[in-house]
């Protein structure tokens, strides 16, 4: 169901972003010293073997550009946005709106999200080629990469909803937002892929959303995962999706009734 | 008249309607906050405590009390913001939380202290995106712009960010905002708060004609007794979450003290026994 009205939330904020599109440079040129960074340390790593944790130096240095990458368009500041609108009572001109307000929120920020894709996540990857040994996949890999990089869009934004959800519950829930951006990048295989952990964590994680964040989208792009692991991988994002946005969709529910603006 | 009709005439039917906030109590000191970390205490509010209310098509009713008597918390009640605690409601003939998007239609609202606008936009586009919002479509849309801009003035502000409109330029435009979808029923808290006197005029004299002439249903909450004058024929005065008065606005006026201050502060003050209460209907004074 795509209603009008977050087809235009979304194009609104992509609109102001434009507006500060030179914040996003800086941006670029952060993105490009860690992926440089982590480049040259797993080179040291490797020490010249042929491949550790399954992946190849090439491959690695392809999964380090295209996760930072992908971190640029999926991440953004849904969590604190929220638990900020909750606290000064913003929410209340939200709820006067006829749309849903958390569709509302992700709507924005997919705009956000596309915003992100074409002025730092598509220029920051053509840099990284230029500058380390990335290698792109085959045409065919293309396609279920960007499906892949799509999902991981709502299921980190969903997490991000969930975070910001608690401020309904929590005294202050900013402990809880930051742990979350650390957490969501340690365990979604940012730093390093997945199959580098230990057996009883691969396990762990196996079981927790985040892996369907950048571990999967990210593997798929580095040409880890093919066929029936790949559809194994959108199905394992899709369910995320679903769950997610269930536990947001009740979550929800609980806290329109103990809304209480302040104020006024 | 048939029963029908008669229900149809009520906007706002709000019986024994209350609202509880959850409060955290905090222990004092160190050993105190080490206690809180482990159970929480409690206090219970009750910001709206059993209001009845009626308010019929055509009325603009003023809703007046004391900081902290539940004024804007009635207010977001019923806009659907806020989930009642207990007892009924029923706004323009729906549960206005529980049906809340369809709900949200039929209303417009303007908070004094909160915009409604994007503050980075111009005004224009503001008003843009609210119509594809509620899903104006165009010729509804210019017709009421119309009507609003010679109302309100507006064509002079339309290219200029809201983050550089004035006060009294950014309130004409939140009104415009609330009014764009054409609601049936405004809700209005503290409208004309720091407002200076021709602004504040200017913004009366439209709520007037939009009452008299569009017929829509205005209830307003102000601390401006002149508003309340200038505008209401019916006021509610709420205190500590309780209506203690609802009636004419003459019948306050002819209170001990002769000038409708003089009466709101004694009620205020408590000095006046009011009818209400827990006899239910409230009106009169003793």
């Amino acid at each position: 169901m795509l209603h009008p009205a977050y087809v235009e939330l979304a194009r609104s904020r992509f609109l102001t972003l434009l507006a500060y599109r030179e914040n996003f440079w800086t941006g670029i040129a952060v993105y490009i010293v860690y992926i440089g960074a982590y480049h040259f340390l797993w080179q040291a790593i490797y020490e010249g073997r042929e491949a550790l944790g399954g992946l190849t130096p090439a491959q690695m240095t392809s999964y380090l550009a295209v996760a930072w990458m992908a971190r640029a368009f999926y991440f953004n500041h849904l969590d604190r946005e929220i638990a900020a609108e909750i606290r000064d009572g913003r929410v209340a001109i939200e709820l006067i709106r006829p749309y849903n307000y958390l569709a509302a929120k992700l709507a924005a920020a997919l705009g956000e999200g596309v915003f992100r894709l074409v002025f730092f996540a598509l220029p920051g990857m053509a840099v990284a080629c230029a500058l380390f040994p990335v290698r792109l996949p085959p045409a065919q890999v293309w396609p279920a990469f960007f499906l892949a990089l799509f999902l991981s869009y709502w299921v980190n934004a969903l997490v991000n909803v969930l975070t910001g959800l608690a401020a309904f519950f929590l005294l202050d829930n900013s402990g809880l937002m930051h742990a979350r951006r650390v957490l969501v990048d340690l365990f979604s295989g940012l730093y390093l892929p997945l199959s580098f952990y230990p057996a009883w964590a691969r396990e762990v994680l196996g079981f927790l959303p985040f892996q369907a964040i950048a571990y999967l989208p990210n593997l798929a792009f580095a040409g880890g995962l093919r066929g029936g692991a790949l559809a194994r991988a959108l199905a394992v994002q899709a369910l995320w999706i679903g769950v997610l946005a269930l536990a947001a969709a009740a979550l929800w529910r609980v806290a329109h009734r103990r809304l209480a603006v302040q104020g006024g | 008249m048939g029963r029908a009709l008669m229900t149809e005439e009520i906007v706002v039917e709000a019986v024994g309607l209350t609202k509880e906030f959850r409060k955290f109590r905090s222990r004092p000191g160190l050993a105190g906050a080490f206690a809180d970390l482990f159970a929480r205490r409690y206090q219970v509010v009750r910001a709206v405590d059993r209001v009845d209310l009626v308010v019929r098509r055509g009325e603009m009713v003023g809703y007046l009390g004391p900081n902290g008597a539940g004024k804007s918390t009635t207010i977001r009640l019923l806009a659907g913001i806020l989930v009642p605690t207990s007892g009924l409601l029923r706004v323009n003939g729906m549960v206005p939380w529980r049906e809340r998007e369809r709900f949200a239609r039929t209303i417009g609202v303007v908070f004094g202290q909160r915009s409604q606008l994007w503050y980075d936009l111009a005004v224009r586009e503001s008003f843009r995106l609210l119509q594809r919002i509620y899903r104006v479509p165009e010729e509804d849309f210019r017709r009421q712009y119309g009507f609003l801009a010679e109302a309100l003035d507006l064509d002079p502000l339309l290219e200029v960010p809201v983050r550089h409109l004035s006060l009294g330029q950014r309130m004409r435009c939140e009104l415009a905002a609330a009014l764009l979808h054409d609601p049936p029923l405004l809700f209005l808290d503290e409208p004309t708060i720091g407002l200076d006197v021709v602004a504040k005029r200017r913004i009366r004299a439209f709520l007037r004609e939009l009452n008299r002439r569009r017929g829509v249903t205005v209830l307003l909450t102000t601390h401006d007794l002149g508003d309340i004058e200038a505008l209401c024929e019916r006021a509610v005065i709420l205190d500590r979450g309780r209506v203690i008065f609802d009636g004419p606005l003459a019948e306050l006026r002819s209170g001990p003290g002769g000038s409708l201050e003089e009466v709101v502060h004694a009620i205020y003050q408590g000095q006046l026994q009011h009818g209400g209460g827990e006899r239910g209907a409230a009106s009169g004074l003793r």
